[in-house]
Protein backbone atom coordinates (compact mmCIF):
# COMPACT_ATOMS: atom_id res chain seq x y z
CA UNK A 1 0.00 0.00 0.00
CA UNK A 2 1.06 3.60 -0.55
CA UNK A 3 1.85 5.92 2.39
CA UNK A 4 0.31 9.38 2.66
CA UNK A 5 3.35 11.56 2.19
CA UNK A 6 2.47 14.17 4.80
CA UNK A 7 -0.27 16.03 6.67
CA UNK A 8 -3.46 16.54 4.70
CA UNK A 9 -5.63 19.64 4.42
CA UNK A 10 -9.17 18.33 4.76
CA UNK A 11 -9.40 15.70 7.46
CA UNK A 12 -13.16 15.19 7.06
CA UNK A 13 -12.74 13.99 3.48
CA UNK A 14 -10.09 11.38 4.31
CA UNK A 15 -11.18 7.84 3.60
CA UNK A 16 -12.60 5.51 6.20
CA UNK A 17 -13.11 1.80 5.64
CA UNK A 18 -15.96 0.60 7.81
CA UNK A 19 -15.50 -3.04 8.75
CA UNK A 20 -18.54 -4.76 10.25
CA UNK A 21 -17.68 -8.14 11.81
CA UNK A 22 -21.33 -8.97 12.56
CA UNK A 23 -22.49 -8.65 8.96
CA UNK A 24 -19.03 -9.79 7.74
CA UNK A 25 -18.99 -6.82 5.35
CA UNK A 26 -17.02 -3.66 4.77
CA UNK A 27 -17.74 -0.45 2.92
CA UNK A 28 -16.07 2.81 1.90
CA UNK A 29 -16.87 5.98 3.83
CA UNK A 30 -15.24 9.27 4.82
CA UNK A 31 -14.01 10.42 8.24
CA UNK A 32 -16.67 13.15 8.18
CA UNK A 33 -19.37 10.44 8.29
CA UNK A 34 -18.27 9.22 11.74
CA UNK A 35 -21.13 10.94 13.56
CA UNK A 36 -23.57 8.83 11.51
CA UNK A 37 -21.59 5.63 11.93
CA UNK A 38 -21.49 5.78 15.71
CA UNK A 39 -24.55 5.73 17.93
CA UNK A 40 -25.61 8.03 20.74
CA UNK A 41 -24.27 6.50 23.97
CA UNK A 42 -21.20 5.10 22.21
CA UNK A 43 -18.02 6.07 24.02
CA UNK A 44 -15.00 7.19 22.05
CA UNK A 45 -11.78 6.78 24.06
CA UNK A 46 -8.88 8.95 22.92
CA UNK A 47 -5.20 9.09 23.80
CA UNK A 48 -4.48 12.67 24.87
CA UNK A 49 -0.67 12.30 24.86
CA UNK A 50 1.14 15.11 23.07
CA UNK A 51 4.00 14.04 20.84
CA UNK A 52 7.50 14.65 22.17
CA UNK A 53 10.33 16.22 20.23
CA UNK A 54 11.82 12.76 20.81
CA UNK A 55 14.56 12.76 18.19
CA UNK A 56 17.87 14.28 19.31
CA UNK A 57 20.79 14.63 16.93
CA UNK A 58 24.14 14.71 18.65
CA UNK A 59 27.59 13.26 19.13
CA UNK A 60 28.73 10.09 20.85
CA UNK A 61 31.64 9.77 23.30
CA UNK A 62 34.25 9.88 20.49
CA UNK A 63 32.52 12.59 18.50
CA UNK A 64 30.67 10.20 16.18
CA UNK A 65 27.28 11.42 14.92
CA UNK A 66 24.31 9.69 16.57
CA UNK A 67 20.58 10.12 16.92
CA UNK A 68 18.87 9.32 20.20
CA UNK A 69 15.13 8.64 20.15
CA UNK A 70 13.61 9.05 23.58
CA UNK A 71 11.15 6.33 24.54
CA UNK A 72 9.94 7.99 27.71
CA UNK A 73 10.86 8.93 31.22
CA UNK A 74 11.37 6.21 33.82
CA UNK A 75 10.49 6.49 37.49
CA UNK A 76 14.20 6.92 38.28
CA UNK A 77 14.29 10.20 36.29
CA UNK A 78 16.30 8.63 33.47
CA UNK A 79 15.04 8.32 29.92
CA UNK A 80 14.90 5.10 27.94
CA UNK A 81 16.30 5.78 24.47
CA UNK A 82 17.24 4.03 21.25
CA UNK A 83 20.42 5.04 19.43
CA UNK A 84 20.73 5.25 15.65
CA UNK A 85 23.85 5.85 13.57
CA UNK A 86 24.50 8.68 11.12
CA UNK A 87 21.80 9.51 8.59
CA UNK A 88 18.81 11.73 8.13
CA UNK A 89 15.06 11.63 7.74
CA UNK A 90 15.21 10.56 4.09
CA UNK A 91 16.60 7.16 5.09
CA UNK A 92 14.33 4.41 6.32
CA UNK A 93 15.08 3.50 9.92
CA UNK A 94 16.06 -0.02 8.88
CA UNK A 95 18.61 1.36 6.38
CA UNK A 96 20.35 3.58 8.92
CA UNK A 97 23.90 2.67 9.92
CA UNK A 98 24.31 1.13 13.34
CA UNK A 99 25.35 3.63 15.99
CA UNK A 100 28.78 3.61 17.57
CA UNK A 101 28.79 1.33 20.58
CA UNK A 102 28.27 3.07 23.91
CA UNK A 103 28.82 1.90 27.47
CA UNK A 104 27.56 2.97 30.84
CA UNK A 105 29.32 6.19 31.83
CA UNK A 106 29.71 7.48 28.24
CA UNK A 107 28.68 11.06 27.56
CA UNK A 108 26.36 12.06 24.71
CA UNK A 109 26.22 15.71 23.55
CA UNK A 110 23.19 17.28 21.88
CA UNK A 111 22.52 20.93 20.99
CA UNK A 112 22.40 22.69 24.34
CA UNK A 113 21.82 19.45 26.23
CA UNK A 114 24.03 16.57 27.31
CA UNK A 115 23.50 13.23 28.99
CA UNK A 116 25.27 10.27 30.54
CA UNK A 117 24.57 6.68 29.54
CA UNK A 118 23.45 4.98 32.75
CA UNK A 119 22.69 1.51 31.43
CA UNK A 120 22.82 -0.50 28.23
CA UNK A 121 20.04 -3.05 27.72
CA UNK A 122 20.58 -6.78 27.38
CA UNK A 123 18.02 -6.83 24.55
CA UNK A 124 20.12 -4.60 22.30
CA UNK A 125 23.24 -2.48 22.62
CA UNK A 126 21.23 0.35 21.06
CA UNK A 127 18.66 0.43 23.85
CA UNK A 128 19.98 2.57 26.69
CA UNK A 129 19.02 4.62 29.69
CA UNK A 130 20.12 8.24 29.65
CA UNK A 131 20.44 10.72 32.47
CA UNK A 132 20.32 14.32 31.26
CA UNK A 133 22.42 17.03 32.92
CA UNK A 134 19.42 19.31 33.32
CA UNK A 135 16.18 18.71 35.15
CA UNK A 136 12.78 20.30 35.60
CA UNK A 137 11.87 23.36 33.53
CA UNK A 138 15.47 23.72 32.27
CA UNK A 139 15.41 20.19 30.88
CA UNK A 140 12.04 20.52 29.16
CA UNK A 141 12.82 23.82 27.44
CA UNK A 142 16.23 22.46 26.35
CA UNK A 143 14.57 19.30 25.00
CA UNK A 144 12.08 21.32 22.95
CA UNK A 145 14.98 23.41 21.58
CA UNK A 146 17.23 20.45 20.75
CA UNK A 147 14.68 17.83 19.75
CA UNK A 148 12.57 17.26 16.67
CA UNK A 149 9.72 14.86 16.17
CA UNK A 150 10.71 11.39 14.99
CA UNK A 151 10.88 11.60 11.19
CA UNK A 152 9.55 9.29 8.49
CA UNK A 153 11.42 8.49 5.27
CA UNK A 154 8.18 8.40 3.26
CA UNK A 155 7.16 12.05 3.84
CA UNK A 156 7.76 14.61 1.11
CA UNK A 157 9.48 16.99 3.54
CA UNK A 158 10.60 17.00 7.19
CA UNK A 159 7.78 16.91 9.73
CA UNK A 160 7.41 19.71 12.27
CA UNK A 161 6.29 19.20 15.85
CA UNK A 162 2.91 20.89 15.35
CA UNK A 163 2.12 18.48 12.52
CA UNK A 164 2.27 15.46 14.81
CA UNK A 165 -0.07 16.66 17.56
CA UNK A 166 -3.65 15.50 17.92
CA UNK A 167 -6.26 18.24 18.43
CA UNK A 168 -6.67 17.37 22.12
CA UNK A 169 -3.05 16.80 23.13
CA UNK A 170 -2.04 17.40 26.75
CA UNK A 171 1.10 15.99 28.41
CA UNK A 172 4.06 15.18 26.13
CA UNK A 173 4.29 11.42 26.59
CA UNK A 174 4.13 10.00 23.08
CA UNK A 175 7.32 9.14 21.20
CA UNK A 176 5.33 9.08 17.98
CA UNK A 177 1.95 10.65 17.29
CA UNK A 178 -1.06 8.57 18.44
CA UNK A 179 -2.01 8.83 14.79
CA UNK A 180 -5.46 7.21 14.80
CA UNK A 181 -6.69 10.46 16.37
CA UNK A 182 -5.01 12.69 13.81
CA UNK A 183 -8.09 13.16 11.54
CA UNK A 184 -10.32 14.03 14.52
CA UNK A 185 -10.59 17.80 14.37
CA UNK A 186 -12.86 19.74 16.71
CA UNK A 187 -15.50 20.34 14.05
CA UNK A 188 -15.99 16.58 13.93
CA UNK A 189 -15.59 15.99 17.68
CA UNK A 190 -18.25 18.61 18.48
CA UNK A 191 -20.58 17.09 15.85
CA UNK A 192 -20.10 13.69 17.52
CA UNK A 193 -20.77 15.22 20.93
CA UNK A 194 -23.90 16.96 19.66
CA UNK A 195 -25.27 13.57 18.52
CA UNK A 196 -24.71 12.07 21.94
CA UNK A 197 -21.39 10.28 21.53
CA UNK A 198 -19.40 10.50 24.76
CA UNK A 199 -15.67 10.97 25.09
CA UNK A 200 -13.17 9.63 27.56
CA UNK A 201 -9.41 9.75 27.61
CA UNK A 202 -6.37 7.77 28.48
CA UNK A 203 -2.81 9.00 28.32
CA UNK A 204 -0.57 6.40 26.74
CA UNK A 205 3.10 6.84 25.92
CA UNK A 206 2.80 5.50 22.39
CA UNK A 207 6.22 4.09 21.56
CA UNK A 208 8.42 3.71 18.52
CA UNK A 209 7.00 1.80 15.57
CA UNK A 210 10.43 0.52 14.54
CA UNK A 211 14.04 0.95 15.61
CA UNK A 212 16.02 -0.56 12.73
CA UNK A 213 17.48 -3.23 15.00
CA UNK A 214 16.01 -6.70 14.41
CA UNK A 215 16.58 -7.87 17.99
CA UNK A 216 14.96 -4.77 19.38
CA UNK A 217 12.10 -4.69 16.88
CA UNK A 218 11.33 -8.29 17.86
CA UNK A 219 11.02 -7.11 21.48
CA UNK A 220 8.54 -4.32 20.62
CA UNK A 221 6.36 -3.08 22.12
CA UNK A 222 8.51 -2.26 25.12
CA UNK A 223 6.55 -1.58 28.30
CA UNK A 224 4.68 1.70 27.73
CA UNK A 225 3.43 4.03 30.44
CA UNK A 226 -0.28 4.77 30.66
CA UNK A 227 -2.78 6.53 32.88
CA UNK A 228 -6.47 5.73 33.16
CA UNK A 229 -8.32 8.60 34.90
CA UNK A 230 -11.19 7.74 37.26
CA UNK A 231 -13.66 9.46 34.88
CA UNK A 232 -12.76 6.99 32.15
CA UNK A 233 -13.55 3.98 34.33
CA UNK A 234 -16.96 5.52 35.11
CA UNK A 235 -17.57 6.43 31.46
CA UNK A 236 -16.80 2.88 30.28
CA UNK A 237 -19.12 1.39 32.90
CA UNK A 238 -21.92 3.81 32.13
CA UNK A 239 -21.58 3.32 28.35
CA UNK A 240 -21.85 -0.44 28.76
CA UNK A 241 -24.81 -0.05 31.14
CA UNK A 242 -26.61 2.18 28.63
CA UNK A 243 -26.03 -0.26 25.77
CA UNK A 244 -23.33 1.94 24.23
CA UNK A 245 -20.11 0.59 22.78
CA UNK A 246 -16.56 1.47 23.71
CA UNK A 247 -14.58 2.51 20.64
CA UNK A 248 -10.82 2.82 21.15
CA UNK A 249 -9.16 5.44 18.97
CA UNK A 250 -5.93 3.73 18.07
CA UNK A 251 -4.09 0.63 19.12
CA UNK A 252 -2.39 2.53 21.96
CA UNK A 253 -5.79 3.19 23.56
CA UNK A 254 -6.81 -0.43 23.09
CA UNK A 255 -3.58 -1.58 24.75
CA UNK A 256 -3.93 0.89 27.64
CA UNK A 257 -7.57 -0.05 28.33
CA UNK A 258 -7.01 -3.79 28.00
CA UNK A 259 -3.72 -3.55 29.90
CA UNK A 260 -5.54 -1.84 32.79
CA UNK A 261 -8.25 -4.51 32.79
CA UNK A 262 -6.08 -7.60 33.10
CA UNK A 263 -7.64 -8.36 36.48
CA UNK A 264 -11.00 -8.68 34.72
CA UNK A 265 -12.29 -5.16 35.32
CA UNK A 266 -10.95 -1.80 34.22
CA UNK A 267 -9.17 0.00 37.02
CA UNK A 268 -8.03 3.60 37.25
CA UNK A 269 -4.46 4.64 37.84
CA UNK A 270 -1.08 4.59 36.17
CA UNK A 271 0.87 1.61 35.01
CA UNK A 272 2.97 0.14 32.26
CA UNK A 273 1.82 -2.37 29.72
CA UNK A 274 3.59 -4.63 27.29
CA UNK A 275 0.34 -6.40 26.49
CA UNK A 276 0.25 -7.71 22.93
CA UNK A 277 -3.25 -7.97 21.50
CA UNK A 278 -3.64 -10.32 18.57
CA UNK A 279 -5.51 -13.35 17.23
CA UNK A 280 -7.29 -15.21 20.03
CA UNK A 281 -7.24 -12.30 22.48
CA UNK A 282 -10.69 -11.63 23.93
CA UNK A 283 -11.09 -7.90 24.66
CA UNK A 284 -12.54 -7.14 28.10
CA UNK A 285 -13.26 -3.43 27.65
CA UNK A 286 -12.91 -2.39 24.02
CA UNK A 287 -15.77 -3.20 21.64
CA UNK A 288 -14.56 -1.49 18.47
CA UNK A 289 -11.63 0.36 17.04
CA UNK A 290 -10.86 3.44 14.97
CA UNK A 291 -7.38 2.94 13.59
CA UNK A 292 -5.06 3.76 10.73
CA UNK A 293 -4.74 1.72 7.56
CA UNK A 294 -2.06 -0.88 8.26
CA UNK A 295 -0.22 -3.34 6.06
CA UNK A 296 -1.38 -6.92 6.83
CA UNK A 297 2.19 -7.66 7.98
CA UNK A 298 2.20 -4.89 10.64
CA UNK A 299 1.79 -5.60 14.36
CA UNK A 300 -1.01 -3.03 14.43
CA UNK A 301 -2.86 -5.19 11.91
CA UNK A 302 -2.40 -8.27 14.09
CA UNK A 303 -4.28 -6.40 16.82
CA UNK A 304 -7.34 -6.16 14.55
CA UNK A 305 -7.67 -9.95 14.72
CA UNK A 306 -8.93 -9.61 18.28
CA UNK A 307 -11.87 -7.63 16.88
CA UNK A 308 -12.78 -9.21 13.53
CA UNK A 309 -12.44 -12.59 11.76
CA UNK A 310 -9.24 -13.12 9.79
CA UNK A 311 -11.05 -13.84 6.51
CA UNK A 312 -12.98 -10.56 6.69
CA UNK A 313 -9.82 -8.62 7.54
CA UNK A 314 -7.99 -10.20 4.61
CA UNK A 315 -10.80 -9.27 2.21
CA UNK A 316 -10.98 -5.74 3.63
CA UNK A 317 -7.24 -5.34 3.27
CA UNK A 318 -7.27 -6.51 -0.35
CA UNK A 319 -10.01 -3.98 -1.03
CA UNK A 320 -8.09 -1.17 0.72
CA UNK A 321 -5.04 -1.97 -1.40
CA UNK A 322 -7.03 -2.04 -4.64
CA UNK A 323 -9.00 1.08 -3.79
CA UNK A 324 -5.81 3.04 -3.01
CA UNK A 325 -6.22 3.56 0.72
CA UNK A 326 -3.16 5.41 2.05
CA UNK A 327 -1.16 4.01 4.96
CA UNK A 328 1.08 5.22 7.78
CA UNK A 329 0.85 8.19 10.15
CA UNK A 330 -0.95 10.55 7.77
CA UNK A 331 -2.97 7.86 6.00
CA UNK A 332 -6.62 6.79 5.79
CA UNK A 333 -8.54 5.11 8.58
CA UNK A 334 -10.48 1.98 9.41
CA UNK A 335 -13.44 1.75 11.74
CA UNK A 336 -13.81 -1.79 13.04
CA UNK A 337 -17.33 -1.95 14.44
CA UNK A 338 -18.18 -4.03 17.50
CA UNK A 339 -18.93 -7.72 17.10
CA UNK A 340 -22.00 -7.65 19.31
CA UNK A 341 -24.58 -4.94 19.87
CA UNK A 342 -23.06 -4.29 23.30
CA UNK B 1 -13.18 25.99 39.72
CA UNK B 2 -11.32 24.25 42.50
CA UNK B 3 -7.65 25.20 42.19
CA UNK B 4 -5.97 22.77 44.56
CA UNK B 5 -3.63 20.45 42.67
CA UNK B 6 -4.61 21.88 39.26
CA UNK B 7 -2.08 22.73 36.58
CA UNK B 8 -2.01 26.43 35.64
CA UNK B 9 -0.01 28.34 33.05
CA UNK B 10 0.47 32.09 33.60
CA UNK B 11 2.15 34.29 30.97
CA UNK B 12 3.83 37.58 31.75
CA UNK B 13 4.53 36.15 35.20
CA UNK B 14 7.86 37.84 35.97
CA UNK B 15 6.33 41.04 37.38
CA UNK B 16 3.22 43.08 38.09
CA UNK B 17 -0.16 41.37 37.92
CA UNK B 18 1.24 38.15 36.40
CA UNK B 19 3.67 37.57 39.26
CA UNK B 20 0.96 38.42 41.81
CA UNK B 21 -1.52 36.04 40.13
CA UNK B 22 1.03 33.22 40.04
CA UNK B 23 1.74 33.70 43.75
CA UNK B 24 -1.95 33.90 44.68
CA UNK B 25 -2.90 30.79 42.68
CA UNK B 26 0.05 28.86 44.13
CA UNK B 27 -1.01 29.97 47.61
CA UNK B 28 -4.38 28.24 47.13
CA UNK B 29 -2.70 25.06 45.90
CA UNK B 30 -2.48 25.32 42.10
CA UNK B 31 0.67 24.01 40.41
CA UNK B 32 2.04 26.90 38.36
CA UNK B 33 4.12 27.14 35.21
CA UNK B 34 5.31 30.73 34.79
CA UNK B 35 6.24 32.23 31.43
CA UNK B 36 8.02 35.50 30.67
CA UNK B 37 10.96 36.65 28.56
CA UNK B 38 13.25 37.72 31.40
CA UNK B 39 14.81 34.55 32.82
CA UNK B 40 16.36 36.24 35.87
CA UNK B 41 13.25 37.97 37.15
CA UNK B 42 11.12 34.93 36.35
CA UNK B 43 13.30 32.53 38.34
CA UNK B 44 13.22 34.94 41.25
CA UNK B 45 9.40 35.01 41.24
CA UNK B 46 9.27 31.19 40.99
CA UNK B 47 11.81 30.83 43.82
CA UNK B 48 9.75 33.16 46.05
CA UNK B 49 6.65 31.04 45.43
CA UNK B 50 8.53 27.84 46.24
CA UNK B 51 9.96 29.43 49.39
CA UNK B 52 6.40 29.87 50.68
CA UNK B 53 5.53 26.24 49.97
CA UNK B 54 3.95 26.65 46.53
CA UNK B 55 4.79 24.81 43.32
CA UNK B 56 6.24 27.01 40.58
CA UNK B 57 8.33 26.34 37.46
CA UNK B 58 9.99 29.14 35.49
CA UNK B 59 9.76 28.79 31.68
CA UNK B 60 11.65 31.70 30.15
CA UNK B 61 10.11 32.15 26.68
CA UNK B 62 8.49 34.72 24.44
CA UNK B 63 4.77 34.19 23.79
CA UNK B 64 5.11 36.05 20.49
CA UNK B 65 7.63 33.48 19.24
CA UNK B 66 5.83 31.00 17.03
CA UNK B 67 8.50 28.34 17.60
CA UNK B 68 8.13 28.60 21.38
CA UNK B 69 4.42 27.75 21.55
CA UNK B 70 4.72 23.96 21.76
CA UNK B 71 7.76 24.26 24.03
CA UNK B 72 5.76 26.39 26.48
CA UNK B 73 2.61 24.26 26.46
CA UNK B 74 4.42 20.91 26.39
CA UNK B 75 6.94 21.81 29.10
CA UNK B 76 4.19 23.22 31.30
CA UNK B 77 2.04 20.09 31.00
CA UNK B 78 5.07 17.87 31.64
CA UNK B 79 5.85 19.83 34.81
CA UNK B 80 2.44 20.62 36.35
CA UNK B 81 0.14 18.10 34.67
CA UNK B 82 -2.76 18.78 32.32
CA UNK B 83 -3.31 22.56 32.07
CA UNK B 84 -6.69 23.34 33.63
CA UNK B 85 -6.17 27.08 33.82
CA UNK B 86 -4.50 29.23 31.19
CA UNK B 87 -3.98 32.90 32.00
CA UNK B 88 -3.02 35.20 29.14
CA UNK B 89 -1.49 38.08 31.06
CA UNK B 90 1.62 38.90 28.99
CA UNK B 91 1.11 41.99 26.89
CA UNK B 92 2.91 44.94 25.41
CA UNK B 93 1.88 48.58 25.00
CA UNK B 94 4.03 48.97 21.91
CA UNK B 95 6.44 51.93 21.79
CA UNK B 96 6.23 54.38 24.70
CA UNK B 97 5.58 57.27 25.02
CA UNK B 98 2.28 56.14 23.51
CA UNK B 99 1.56 57.66 20.13
CA UNK B 100 -1.32 58.49 17.81
CA UNK B 101 -2.29 55.76 15.38
CA UNK B 102 -1.19 57.87 12.40
CA UNK B 103 2.26 58.06 13.99
CA UNK B 104 2.36 54.30 14.72
CA UNK B 105 4.55 52.21 12.43
CA UNK B 106 2.73 49.28 10.87
CA UNK B 107 5.48 47.00 12.19
CA UNK B 108 4.78 48.22 15.73
CA UNK B 109 1.07 47.44 15.37
CA UNK B 110 2.06 44.04 13.99
CA UNK B 111 4.25 43.38 17.00
CA UNK B 112 1.57 44.43 19.50
CA UNK B 113 -0.94 42.11 17.81
CA UNK B 114 1.61 39.29 17.80
CA UNK B 115 2.21 39.58 21.56
CA UNK B 116 -1.30 40.44 22.72
CA UNK B 117 -3.47 38.48 20.29
CA UNK B 118 -1.76 35.93 18.04
CA UNK B 119 0.60 34.54 20.71
CA UNK B 120 -2.25 33.90 23.16
CA UNK B 121 -4.33 32.41 20.34
CA UNK B 122 -1.52 29.97 19.53
CA UNK B 123 -1.24 28.82 23.14
CA UNK B 124 -5.02 28.48 23.48
CA UNK B 125 -5.10 26.41 20.31
CA UNK B 126 -2.58 24.00 21.80
CA UNK B 127 -4.06 23.86 25.31
CA UNK B 128 -7.84 24.19 24.95
CA UNK B 129 -8.40 21.02 22.89
CA UNK B 130 -7.35 18.86 25.83
CA UNK B 131 -9.64 20.95 28.07
CA UNK B 132 -12.53 20.27 25.68
CA UNK B 133 -11.79 16.54 25.75
CA UNK B 134 -11.80 16.60 29.58
CA UNK B 135 -14.95 18.75 29.56
CA UNK B 136 -13.44 21.34 31.88
CA UNK B 137 -10.92 24.15 31.98
CA UNK B 138 -10.69 27.92 32.00
CA UNK B 139 -8.87 30.35 29.75
CA UNK B 140 -8.63 33.84 31.21
CA UNK B 141 -7.61 36.86 29.16
CA UNK B 142 -6.33 39.89 31.03
CA UNK B 143 -8.04 42.80 29.28
CA UNK B 144 -8.07 46.55 29.79
CA UNK B 145 -10.56 49.40 29.70
CA UNK B 146 -8.64 50.46 26.58
CA UNK B 147 -10.42 47.52 24.89
CA UNK B 148 -13.74 49.32 25.32
CA UNK B 149 -13.03 53.06 25.52
CA UNK B 150 -11.31 54.79 22.58
CA UNK B 151 -8.44 56.57 24.31
CA UNK B 152 -6.30 58.69 21.99
CA UNK B 153 -2.71 57.30 21.84
CA UNK B 154 -3.74 53.86 23.10
CA UNK B 155 -4.49 52.67 19.55
CA UNK B 156 -2.27 49.64 19.01
CA UNK B 157 -2.81 48.33 22.53
CA UNK B 158 -6.57 49.11 22.56
CA UNK B 159 -7.12 47.41 19.20
CA UNK B 160 -5.26 44.29 20.37
CA UNK B 161 -7.21 44.12 23.63
CA UNK B 162 -10.59 44.64 21.91
CA UNK B 163 -9.70 41.81 19.52
CA UNK B 164 -8.63 39.64 22.46
CA UNK B 165 -11.97 40.27 24.21
CA UNK B 166 -13.79 39.14 21.09
CA UNK B 167 -11.49 36.15 20.67
CA UNK B 168 -12.52 35.12 24.17
CA UNK B 169 -16.25 35.53 23.38
CA UNK B 170 -16.09 33.55 20.14
CA UNK B 171 -14.06 30.75 21.73
CA UNK B 172 -16.71 30.62 24.48
CA UNK B 173 -19.49 30.37 21.89
CA UNK B 174 -17.67 27.56 20.09
CA UNK B 175 -16.50 25.54 23.09
CA UNK B 176 -19.31 26.02 25.62
CA UNK B 177 -20.85 22.66 24.64
CA UNK B 178 -17.51 21.00 25.44
CA UNK B 179 -17.36 22.59 28.90
CA UNK B 180 -14.41 24.94 28.36
CA UNK B 181 -14.82 28.39 29.91
CA UNK B 182 -13.40 31.72 28.77
CA UNK B 183 -13.27 35.01 30.64
CA UNK B 184 -11.87 38.47 29.95
CA UNK B 185 -10.98 40.46 33.02
CA UNK B 186 -10.21 44.16 33.10
CA UNK B 187 -7.98 44.44 36.17
CA UNK B 188 -8.35 48.23 36.35
CA UNK B 189 -5.50 50.58 37.07
CA UNK B 190 -2.68 49.12 39.17
CA UNK B 191 0.71 50.17 40.37
CA UNK B 192 2.81 48.30 37.78
CA UNK B 193 5.80 49.00 35.58
CA UNK B 194 3.49 48.96 32.58
CA UNK B 195 1.23 51.59 34.12
CA UNK B 196 4.23 53.77 34.87
CA UNK B 197 5.46 53.42 31.29
CA UNK B 198 2.07 54.41 29.87
CA UNK B 199 1.33 57.18 32.36
CA UNK B 200 4.62 58.39 33.89
CA UNK B 201 2.89 61.31 35.64
CA UNK B 202 0.36 59.21 37.58
CA UNK B 203 0.53 59.14 41.37
CA UNK B 204 1.66 55.56 42.02
CA UNK B 205 0.76 55.69 45.70
CA UNK B 206 -2.91 56.17 44.78
CA UNK B 207 -3.03 52.97 42.70
CA UNK B 208 -4.00 49.54 44.07
CA UNK B 209 -1.22 46.95 44.41
CA UNK B 210 -1.25 44.04 41.91
CA UNK B 211 -1.56 41.58 44.82
CA UNK B 212 -4.96 43.02 45.80
CA UNK B 213 -6.21 42.74 42.21
CA UNK B 214 -4.80 39.21 41.94
CA UNK B 215 -6.88 38.14 44.95
CA UNK B 216 -10.06 39.38 43.24
CA UNK B 217 -9.20 37.59 40.01
CA UNK B 218 -8.45 34.36 41.92
CA UNK B 219 -11.89 34.71 43.50
CA UNK B 220 -13.45 35.02 40.01
CA UNK B 221 -11.60 31.89 38.92
CA UNK B 222 -12.89 29.92 41.89
CA UNK B 223 -16.44 30.95 40.94
CA UNK B 224 -16.00 30.68 37.18
CA UNK B 225 -18.81 28.10 36.84
CA UNK B 226 -21.26 30.73 38.04
CA UNK B 227 -20.13 33.35 35.52
CA UNK B 228 -21.60 33.45 32.02
CA UNK B 229 -19.16 31.84 29.60
CA UNK B 230 -17.29 34.43 27.54
CA UNK B 231 -18.14 37.25 29.95
CA UNK B 232 -16.00 40.35 30.35
CA UNK B 233 -15.62 41.39 33.99
CA UNK B 234 -14.05 44.27 35.83
CA UNK B 235 -11.95 43.36 38.83
CA UNK B 236 -12.84 46.69 40.48
CA UNK B 237 -16.54 45.86 40.77
CA UNK B 238 -16.11 42.18 41.73
CA UNK B 239 -17.48 41.25 45.13
CA UNK B 240 -15.13 38.73 46.69
CA UNK B 241 -17.16 35.88 48.08
CA UNK B 242 -15.07 32.76 47.63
Amino acid sequence: MIPARGPREDAASERLLVVDPRAETFRDARIGELPFLLRPDDLLVLNDAATLPASLAGRGPRGEPIEARLLGELASGTFRAVLLGPGDWRQRTEDRAAPARVEAGDRLAFAGLSATVERVSRISLRLIELRFDRSGADFWLALYRAGRPVQYAYTSRPIELWQVQVAYASRPWAVEMPSAGRPLRWDLLLALRARGTRFARVTHAAGLSSTGDAALDAALPLPERFEIPPGTVEAVASAHRAGGRVIAVGTSVARALEGAAQGGVLIEGTGETDLVIGPGYRPRVVDGLLTGTHEPSASHFALLHAFAPAALLARASEHAERAGYLTHEFGDSWLVLPRSTA
Amino acid sequence: MELKGKGALVTGASKGLGAALAAELARVGARIALVARGAGELSRVAAEIRATGGEAHALPANVADKRAAHAIAGSAAALVGPIELLIHNASTLGPVPLRLLLDTDCEDLDHVLEVNLVGPFRLTKIVAGAMALRGSGLVLHVSSDAAVAAYPRWGAYGVSKAAQDHLSRILAAELSPAGVRFLSVDPGEMDTEMHAAAMPDADRAALPAPAAVARRIASMIRQAERIENGARLEAGSWKEAG
